[in-house]
């Protein structure tokens, strides 16, 4: 069964890509449609099973985690991985995420995507990730994972380059690989750090042997890494580094960002799929994957803290100001991303992968409304031309005010009612706080100022696309409709997830009992204690994530209610810091000066003057120049007067007779 | 070592001379000796295929030793004698050769108009070479072989070669050339000090002294380095593949850059193991500047065939750089990246070759929006492009893999700049693809380009499933090639072993 979920989607990427292609035309689209959406429905019922199986059923640890072995496939001497698929709750939690989010985009693109040429290539690309994304969290190894990590890295190149035509999708998506690959430095060089301090590479024995490497300071294991030699504590932290940097990329968290927002070029229900539900969140699984290891550096978690509430806060500032409705939405995952992180830097695991799993739901949600907004107003993006929809799409609206709520994470302190990301926030910002730490202090009081400009940039978007005055000219007015059912059941069935997915499984993910669901797939040490404590925070650090929510909702609605002018006067105002926000704290124009601009510059002089100048010019050209120059010059000796010869000839034998009487 | 009873290896070898003699006798109107000369030489190169399948199928994997081995006495008064014989290196390079060569003479089918009798003639020559020197166990015979490659090469390239193919022939010629003399030196100062014998098994065993093995070492490396090519003697191999035509560039890349690293595996490591040990930091120098140099040059190339030259240098930084890390793991991932280089970058040759057959321009400005009307080509580029960066799952990560973890375990410096190649080799590949395969479609003779024929497409054929075979499984590959390398990397420690307790026990006397 495990099997069947991970390669149903595979099999429907190659069977809706090549045939979809071979039979050509309607039918072709249509049938590479349904193979591939029919599959995907299979795989998420069956990962459904599998997760209730999994994670809530089972009592014997047996059952709780268990590995299906597939295929060998490298083994050189001890450093040896194998395909298998490694099945556990934090694996069964991924497996409904991904398998849930993609059947409904698979479903949503036959509407979304209807006008579009290449419908088999699409639909082939979407379930080749959702294959790939499978593969990267069943995985038991490291080099497993990293197969996953680049396949899905792939897809994504694929999906954001879809509309191959456009070079601004074509930059974007070489930017998200490359990017990518900076990260995957990173992880590469972790896995490796991993094998020299363990000895293996599958995470069973990697885990049994981490607390060898850090509790026997004596013959603890240490290795080199550039400059330093480290040993037990130290190597830990080195590796854990090594291994975020991975999930820095691939989560898009501050300095490896930049990709993402670009990444927006790709058609709307990737940005939901792979940008908002799953694939970025990849980063936040692999550190609550490996929280064996990372729970054994607290320089790493504290790293994880600080990097993940600083994404948070500095994400938010910037989608305050963007007017790209799905740019907003990015950088707004950008942010909830970094929230995640923050949560498993407390070592509150599963706080960040109960707000994975909630927010793929409401993000998605989100992605997949602005993909019919962008639908109804005949495929405009810009916010600015937007407004007063809400009289024409309804359903659609409402979706997006559900998303919205989730997002902001309203809900009731105290009670069991509430939004989705009202529960998972929480869980979020009460874990940072009563973990008690500096670090902890400054996750949780930038996730609070997160939380204001999220609920604030939330709710501009709401009125600036539908409940301002209508600033589309009036031949796109005409034609805004509300989307077919086909896309529009999706967003139902994701919001159902977005109102009840908090309520219903807090108390498995994040509840008093979180470690009978989670079972032995999340560590967290004696000592690690922020989400046990979290349920015994102050009133006040309770309430506060709603008021700043509340603040920045009204906040947003008393700006943006007439229009746009008054947002304008305020950017004015506030003239170099909205342009700081607006141009996001200029990164792209820093990374273009520093990394991009010199490579090519470097290259060329690598070519003209090293190869072209300096070797050719010293070695085969210029050998051969010298040759030619020496062969000249002795072809002047032959001037074919007699006496020039017979002069060498005396001065010849002069020469020899000296040095036969000087020999002697 | 176990004698063969028939000659398999040898007939694998001159298989293809046979070929050529056929070849060479056809007579009849011009377009009837091309025809017939396609197809007898495409009938050559693939009986020889089989053939090598054969040897394959003959080859104990589990064992070390050199197998199939063949001996006939030559200049016995000198020690001198033909011997031939495979190891679990060595017997994937002669698969590699064989398998490449009837898919460039099919490359070549249409693209190859003038002299056709000629020019498979040559191939066929080139491939008798190149499987002779992977199999040969003798040092004379390993050298004509070694050096009888260079002369049909020269010959594709200055007369079916581009407008400067002169130049390049000479530039190709004079390089390799060079090398190659400075080792004849070296094999005769061998000889001698071997006591009269160039038997390779026996060279192995032989325990040359330490200052002796210094130079020769550097001898070797002369030849060697450049066929590589490693930094800064590589500047022939971008002009060389500009020039060359498609199955020459293929050939090229995918079998005669792996004569250098086949040399050190071969030659420098199990014979001058003390000189390996000391020149080891020079390898990684240039290695790594080669990959991080070749990378950087491959991102500013206009030229389709420069582009993956210079990427050629990259991958081959790794390899050098694994095989002098003498670890397991690095010397069979440096194995692994030739055999996948040999295969992605001879496609992706081809693929260029795709393309200029039909635009006759290498230039990368030309292109541009072949998405539209050649979706299957965009397809195979792109397997191969993957391939090239070394994406999970292709042949080419799992070679890279191993290097670097290899590597890492040796020194981590040579490690993470060789990491450095994993970023710009996506980077300048990416960008080819972008600029020849994405974008609008607008020039009018390309919108004119047609799809991949059914005879271009049998090409890729078995080029897509080996590279998949060796991302996916590559244990087929790796089992015997382990059992090798073990045996290699032990018998260099113990010489290194050997020397070190040597030399302790000199000063402990003094």
């Amino acid at each position: 069964m495990e099997s069947l979920i991970v390669f149903l989607p595979l099999i429907g990427a190659l069977v809706a890509g090549f045939a979809g292609r071979a039979i050509g035309g309607h039918k072709g689209d249509l049938f590479a449609q349904i193979v591939s959406s029919g599959l995907l429905v299979i795989s998420a019922i069956l990962a459904w099973i599998v997760f209730v199986k999994v994670g809530i059923l089972a009592e014997d640890p047996t059952d709780k985690a268990y590995t299906v072995e597939l295929l060998r496939w490298v083994t050189v001497g001890n450093f040896s991985f194998d395909w298998a698929l490694r099945i556990d709750t934090l694996t069964g939690v991924m497996l409904v995420v991904i398998t849930t989010v993609s059947s409904l985009v698979h479903i949503y693109s036959i509407g979304y995507m209807h006008h579009d040429p290449s419908i088999p290539r699409f639909q082939a690309y979407l379930s080749l990730f959702t294959f790939m994304m499978l593969m990267l969290v069943t995985a038991d190894n490291l080099v497993q994972m990293f197969f996953g990590w680049e396949g899905v890295g792939l897809a994504s190149y694929l999906l954001i380059g879809f509309w191959y035509k456009k070079p601004s999708a074509n930059a974007a998506a070489i930017k998200a690989f490359v990017v990518n690959r900076v990260g995957d430095f990173g992880f590469a060089l972790g896995i490796f750090g991993v094998f020299v301090l363990t000895g293996s590479l599958s995470f069973d024995s990697v885990f049994n042997a981490i607390p060898g490497v850090v509790g026997d300071e004596a013959n603890a294991v240490s290795f080199n890494f550039l400059w330093f030699t480290l040993s037990g504590q130290e190597a830990i932290t080195t590796v854990c580094l090594l291994l975020f940097m991975g999930a820095m990329g691939k989560s898009a968290q501050l300095g490896l960002h930049t990709w993402l927002p670009d990444a927006m070029e790709g058609p709307t229900p990737v940005s939901a799929l792979i940008h908002a539900a799953t694939m970025v969140t990849a980063g936040v699984f692999m550190v609550c994957r490996l929280s064996p290891i990372f729970e054994y550096s607290e320089t790493a978690l504290m790293v994880v803290t600080f990097v993940g509430a600083s994404t948070a806060f500095f994400a938010a500032t910037i989608g305050l100001t963007q007017n790209d409705i799905k740019r907003v939405i990015a950088y707004s995952t950008c942010s909830q991303l970094g929230y995640m992180f923050f949560a498993a830097g407390v070592s509150a695991y599963p706080a960040a992968m109960f707000h994975l799993f909630t927010h793929a739901f409401f993000k998605a949600l989100l992605f997949l409304g602005a993909g019919a907004v962008i639908h109804a107003v005949s495929d405009e993006q810009d916010m600015r031309k937007m407004g007063g929809l809400a009289p024409y799409i309804k359903k659609t609206m409402l979706m997006m005010w559900i998303g919205s709520l989730a997002l902001s994470g309203v809900g009731i302190p105290g009670t069991s009612i509430g939004f989705a990301g009202f529960f998972s926030k929480d869980a979020i910002l009460e874990s940072a706080y009563a973990a008690d730490t500096g670090i902890g202090r400054y996750a949780f009081w930038l996730g609070i100022a997160a939380a204001v400009m999220t609920a604030f940039y939330s709710w501009r978007l709401l009125w600036m696309t539908f409940h301002t005055p209508a600033r589309g000219d009036e031949k796109v007015m005409a034609h805004v409709h509300e989307s077919p059912n086909v896309m529009l059941v999706p967003l139902y069935v994701l919001a159902i997830g977005a109102v009840f997915a908090g309520v219903v499984f807090a108390p498995y993910f994040t509840g008093h009992h979180f470690q009978e669901f989670w079972g032995d797939s999340i560590l967290i040490l004696e000592s690690h204690q922020a989400l046990e404590n979290s349920h015994h925070v102050p009133v006040w650090v309770k309430l506060l994530p709603l008021v700043v929510g509340i603040i920045g909702i009204f906040g947003a609605i008393w700006v943006y209610r007439g229009g746009l002018e008054r947002g304008q006067s305020i950017g004015r105002f506030w003239g170099p810091f909205y342009q700081f926000s607006l141009n996001k704290w200029y990164f792209d124009e820093l990374y273009d000066f520093l990394f991009v601009r010199p490579c090519f510059a470097l290259g060329r002089l690598f070519w003209k003057r090293g190869d072209g100048s300096i070797i050719d010019g010293l070695g085969p050209d210029g050998v051969a120049k010298g040759t030619s120059v020496i062969a000249g010059r002795i072809s002047l000796l032959q001037t074919g007067y007699l006496y020039h010869y017979a002069f060498a000839m005396l001065i010849g034998v002069v020469l020899l007779i000296s040095f036969y009487l000087l020999a002697h | 070592m176990s004698e063969a009873s028939f000659p398999l290896l040898s007939l694998t070898t001159f298989a293809p001379l046979v070929g050529a003699l056929f070849v060479m006798i056809i007579r009849g109107t011009p377009e009837e000796v091309a025809r017939n000369a396609r197809w007898v030489a495409f009938v050559a190169s693939v009986t020889t295929f089989l053939l090598s399948l054969l040897v394959l199928v003959n080859f104990d994997g589990s064992s070390a030793e050199f197998q199939l081995v063949e001996y006939q006495p030559w200049l016995e008064s000198a020690g001198i004698g033909y011997k031939m014989g495979v190891d679990g290196i060595s017997v994937w390079f002669v698969l590699l050769s064989t398998l490449l060569s009837p898919l460039c003479i099919l490359a070549s089918w249409r693209s190859i108009k003038i002299r056709v009798r000629e020019y498979m003639i040559a191939f066929l020559v080139l491939e008798t070479m190149m499987v002779g020197m992977f199999c040969a166990l003798d040092m004379l015979v390993f050298y004509i072989f070694f050096e009888g490659v260079l002369l049909p090469m020269f010959l594709i390239i200055g007369v079916w070669g581009g407008g400067r193919r002169i130049y390049a022939a000479f530039k190709f010629f004079l390089y390799t050339l060079l090398g190659s003399i400075l080792m004849l030196v070296a094999v005769i100062a061998m000889y001698f000090a071997a006591g009269h014998t160039t038997d390779i098994p026996t060279l192995m065993t032989t325990q040359f002294p330490r200052d002796m093995q210094m130079i020769i070492w550097l001898a070797f490396f002369a030849s060697f380095a450049v066929k590589v090519p490693m930094w800064p003697v590589h500047t022939w191999l971008p002009d060389a593949h500009v020039e060359a035509p498609t199955a020459g560039s293929v050939i090229l890349a995918g079998v005669l850059l792996k004569m250098g690293g086949y040399g050190f595996l071969r030659f420098s490591i199990p014979m001058m193991p003390l000189a390996s040990d000391a020149y080891a930091p020079l390898v990684f120098a240039l290695s790594c500047i080669a990959v991080v140099y070749t990378s950087l040059v491959a991102l500013v190339q206009q030229d389709m065939k420069k582009l993956i030259a210079y990427s050629s240098i990259a991958h081959m930084g790794f390899v050098t750089a694994a095989i002098f890390s003498m670890n397991e793991t690095a010397v069979a991932g440096s194995i692994i990246q030739m055999l996948s280089h040999g295969i992605v970058s001879g496609a992706l040759f081809l693929c260029v070759g795709v393309v200029y057959d039909r635009l006759h321009t290498r230039e990368i400005a030309r292109y541009g929006g072949l998405a539209t009307n050649m979706p299957r080509f965009a397809l195979v580029f792109m397997l191969f492009t993957m391939a090239s960066v070394g994406l999970p799952g292709t042949s080419g990560f799992v070679g890279e893999f191993l290097i670097l973890y290899g590597a890492f375990e040796h020194n981590t410096y040579v490690a993470a700049f060789l990491a450095t190649g994993m970023i710009l080799g996506a980077a300048y590949m990416l960008y080819l693809y972008r600029r020849v395969v994405f974008g609008a479609l607008t020039k009018d003779d390309v919108k004119a380009m047609l799809d991949m024929s059914p005879r271009e497409i049998a090409i890729f054929v078995p080029l897509i499933i080996l590279t998949l075979w060796m991302g996916i499984y590559p244990s087929t590959f790796l089992d015997p090639i382990e059992v090798s390398v073990t045996k290699l990397v032990e018998n260099y420690d113990a010489a290194l072993a050997a020397a070190q307790s040597g030399a302790a026990l000199v000063t402990g006397q003094q």
